[in-house]
């Protein structure tokens, strides 16, 4: 089993590489982005028996800090 | 007196850590990563700044995981004493020991300069040789010291006079321009700005001494 992990900062949090790369992008004139935000994509390989919920624990106990992270977990 | 410094795979800042201790007085042991408990009659753990197995993940991440890291939690939660300067701030964030997260830089710049820094509270072991007040010159050298923690947790480090010391000027973006705060028992410091380097003549500043001198007076082991 695959697991793939997506860790973004919460709402709310500062994230000044996303908004370094939304200036970058206006000035090479994609004037139509209001946003960005950057993430982390970790993708997991599982031994058989694996569960969402061990997956769940990695999350809360390593891959990502839930003070100012949030993270989504994608069973491949 | 009994310090013990921890050194990581990608610390650079444990040597000078422990010069400090070692002037204000301390016996210091410097204690590898992967031991899995701190000598005993510790008065003080520090944990130092670099780059602990080269902050891959999040600045501190791995190393709060790490055997030695959870001999140091449990020498905190007897009410052990210690100290996390830049890298060890972001390590005890990581552990839990102390509550928010430090962020990547508001500017996105790796920031090595002395700054001024204000005294917020004098009423710790750390602080207490200064005045509440004081603006003293300590070295910053980071590139993820943004200080961040929720609403919530800024009113409660303000109400219990946890903010050991704020930026004169912010130069991170840091909430409440805070640099460095206390556990509720007032005996765990983490700081983003060296006062190590600030320790001798020869470091060019020496404001940094007094709060090693301080520690020197006062402890007692957990």
């Amino acid at each position: 089993m695959k697991a793939r992990v997506h860790v973004m900062l919460k709402n709310g949090v500062l994230d000044p590489q996303g908004e370094a790369v939304r200036h970058a992008l206006g000035a090479m004139g994609f004037d139509k982005v209001t946003g960005v935000r950057q993430g982390k994509v970790i993708d997991l390989e599982l031994a058989d028996g694996a569960t969402e919920a061990d997956v769940t624990e990695m999350c809360e106990k390593l891959l990502a800090n839930t003070v100012i992270e949030r993270y989504e977990i994608e069973l491949v | 007196m009994r310090a013990a410094v921890v050194v990581f795979p990608g610390s650079n800042c444990d040597r000078d850590l422990a010069v400090a201790f070692e002037q204000a007085g301390f016996d210091v042991t410097m204690v590898w990563h992967k031991d899995a408990s701190l000598p005993a009659g510790l008065d003080i753990v520090g944990v130092p700044g670099g780059f602990s197995y080269g902050d891959y993940l999040r600045c501190g991440a791995i190393a709060a995981q790490s055997p030695i890291c959870k001999a140091v939690v449990e020498h905190t939660e007897r009410g052990g004493y210690a100290i996390g300067v830049c890298n060890g701030f972001q390590i005890l964030t990581e552990t839990g020991i102390l509550p928010g997260a430090l962020l990547r830089n508001a500017g996105l710049k790796y920031i090595c300069k002395t700054v001024g820094l204000k005294v917020a509270t004098s009423d710790s072991a750390f602080t207490q040789g200064y005045n509440a007040g004081d603006v003293i010159g300590i070295p910053i050298a980071h590139h993820d010291g943004n200080y961040y923690a929720d609403d919530k947790t800024l009113a409660m480090l303000r109400d219990q006079d946890r903010v050991a010391f704020t930026y004169a000027e912010n130069p991170n973006g840091s909430r409440g321009d805070i640099a460095g705060i206390l556990s509720e028992n007032r005996r765990v410091l983490g700081m983003m700005p060296h006062p190590e380097r600030a320790a001798d003549v020869g470091h060019g500043g020496t404001d940094g001494a007094a709060l090693f001198r301080a520690l020197a007076g006062v402890l007692t082991p957990a």
